[in-house]
């Protein structure tokens, strides 16, 4: 009697781990829990990424992840790591990677992110699926080292993705996720995911995470929007013979629907990102509150403290907004989210307020509801709850009781 | 400027400021609906067969021997512009073309329009394009001309053409052929 053989067709990354579909690695596959901080998440992400190269620049608070993705190229989880000269050097020899058709993954902060800034929209307009993770430290003069994400800021417009992790475990799950969603093909464009510098590099949390053993499928560079070749050469040349060069109204006409097909590639993310991220914003709170915060990364999670005290021990309804993706933005979230609301708190962790500009932005002619882009805190300085919540009474003319 | 589709549909901004994405897998766009392959590739075929001067665009993954399924589609585009009675002019590359591009015998991404005026194209077919150079290529023509565009997409498809068909693969472009057949035959032709 013959017997049929059923046999599963099992694929293995360059480090013979278990080639599983994305869902399963994010959503599906059994998690244990670890106590970890968030540069040890950077490195549990790129383990069980199949990243093909990373290459790092020292500067606080990154250069702890930036290591760690050293010793996995050691232990043979990534094909390619190297210390570039500069972040410009970084950034750029990270987009020939990319452009070789490589699944890559750098980090940096504060000013490194602003001496690479030339290469973010050339990676953007390149249709380069690189990531990067930011860890936020504000930019000088002066000089400073402390959590304050006034860089996020000046990432906004550079035709990348930006998402924005509030805790070490949202960070590592966004890494995997961001891969995934970065390389669609009618995406393709890098993402920057950010978390705020020392609060979620340098803490440790519990962080669930899948098996070792198991790892995101490899990048596919066919499926890529542009063919997989050194843009000196044809059929992709556009930097060395640019278009731009020439000034009449057909290189205008091309600049322009090329910039704005790259801003369209981060629109077509928002149903990649929905799923991957389970939705582009959260929701805390009370449902029914009429204080509304609107907030992302750490200043969410304080925003979550002071509802809880607003909730809790002043008798006031309040919720949280919270935004997972800053671009795309989730206007349509926003709008909605904000109907009930009497009044709608802004809190950050920079001087400049980028996150109220975005939200007026969405709100403008939708609402008539005050925003206040407060409290506001930078330079290092700690945003405790029990100060948003004095804020907040203040603004609203309630007694101040139980806070001091 | 361009005359087809709801009004704000031209020129820039373009179809993504207005909401439209991509049509989900197993789905197509025409215009701003989402709608069945079947009924997008009979709107297609009709403004094909209906409108001045039908042209396909095939790109560099259908004109150069890749592998056996771009060998079986660039039978398909020619027997596809037999049925339609449409002209091939080829985007061969994607390199801007200085001083000047000959428009009888090619299309270019990065200026679209020179092609579709000279020839005074009213309905033409992307197919075979990296998905970029089609994107960039489509609002262009959306925007500075009165071309009925449609896409042919191996992959997402493109919100920008007029209609797109997404996952096209060597028998969905055998299926569209069977149905420009039958569109011909209704309209008399």
């Amino acid at each position: 009697m013959s017997q049929k053989v059923q046999t599963e067709k099992v694929r293995y990354n360059r480090m013979g781990q278990r080639i599983v579909s994305p869902d399963y690695l994010l959503f599906e596959a059994p998690r244990t829990k670890h106590f970890i901080t968030g540069s040890e998440a950077v490195k549990e992400a790129a383990k069980r990424a199949s990243v093909d190269a990373s290459i790092s620049y020292p500067i606080t608070p990154q250069s702890e992840a930036a290591h760690m993705l050293g010793e996995l190229w050691r232990e043979g989880y990534i094909g390619v790591y190297f210390r570039g000269e500069s972040e410009f050097g970084v950034m750029s020899a990270i987009a020939g990677c990319a452009m070789a058709g490589a699944r890559t993954l750098t980090t940096t902060s504060g000013p490194g992110t602003l001496r690479a800034m030339e290469n973010f929209p050339m990676w953007a307009g390149s249709r380069l699926p690189i990531q990067l993770v930011l860890m936020a430290r504000g930019i000088n003069s002066p000089l400073s080292i402390q959590p304050d994400n006034l860089e996020i800021s000046f990432l906004l417009d550079t035709g990348c993705m930006v998402w924005h992790a509030e805790t070490a475990q949202e960070l590592f799950d966004m890494i995997i996720a961001g891969f995934v969603v970065a390389e669609q093909p009618d995406v393709h464009v890098p993402l920057i995911t950010a978390i705020d510098g020392f609060f979620i590099s340098h803490t440790r949390e519990a962080v669930y995470l899948p098996p070792e053993d198991i790892a995101l499928p490899p990048y596919d560079p066919y499926k890529a929007p542009m063919p997989v070749i050194d843009m000196e050469v044809p059929p992709g040349r556009f930097m060395r013979d640019p278009f731009v060069m020439k000034s009449n109204y057909i290189s205008y006409a091309t600049h322009a629907s090329w910039q704005f097909e790259v801003r369209a590639a981060i629109e077509r993310s928002r149903p990649y990102a929905k799923h991957y991220l389970r939705g582009l914003v959260e929701h805390f709170g009370d449902p029914e509150g009429e204080i509304l915060f609107i907030a992302s990364g750490t200043a969410a999670a304080q925003a979550k403290e002071a509802t809880q005290i607003l909730i809790h021990e002043e008798g006031i309804k309040a919720r949280v907004l919270r935004i997972k993706t800053l671009r795309p933005f989730p206007t349509e979230e926003v709008r909605e989210a904000v109907k009930g609301a009497k009044y709608i708190f802004i809190p950050e962790f920079n001087v400049v307020g980028w996150l109220e500009r975005e939200v007026k932005r969405a709100l403008y002619g939708y609402s008539d509801i005050p925003i206040f882009g407060t409290p506001r805190v930078g330079g290092g300085m700690t945003m405790p709850p029990e100060f948003i919540v004095q804020e907040v009474l203040r603004i609203i003319g309630k007694e101040v009781k139980h806070v001091s | 400027m361009a005359t087809l589709g709801p009004a704000g549909y031209s020129p820039y901004p373009v179809a993504v400021t207005e909401g439209v994405l991509p049509p989900p897998p197993g789905k197509a766009l025409l215009f701003n609906e989402i709608v069945d392959e079947e009924i997008a590739m009979r709107e297609a075929a009709k403004a094909m067969l209906t409108r001045e001067n039908p042209t396909i665009f095939p790109g560099p993954q259908v004109l150069y021997a890749w592998n056996e399924e771009a060998k079986k589609k660039a039978k398909l585009v020619r027997k596809m512009a037999e049925v339609l009675g449409a002209k091939i002019i080829p985007m061969y590359d994607y390199r801007p073309k200085y001083p000047k591009i000959d428009p009888e015998k090619e299309i270019n991404p990065n200026h679209p329009n020179l092609t579709i005026w000279h020839n005074k194209i009213k309905a033409c077919i992307f197919i075979g394009v990296h998905c970029h150079y089609a994107n960039v290529a489509l609002k262009i023509i959306r925007a500075e001309t009165d071309c009925f565009t449609i896409a042919m997409c191996s992959m997402a498809g493109h919100e920008d053409a007029m209609i797109t068909l997404r996952d096209q693969h060597a028998e969905d472009l055998e299926k569209f052929i069977r149905i420009a057949e039958e569109v011909k035959k209704e309209l008399g032709k």
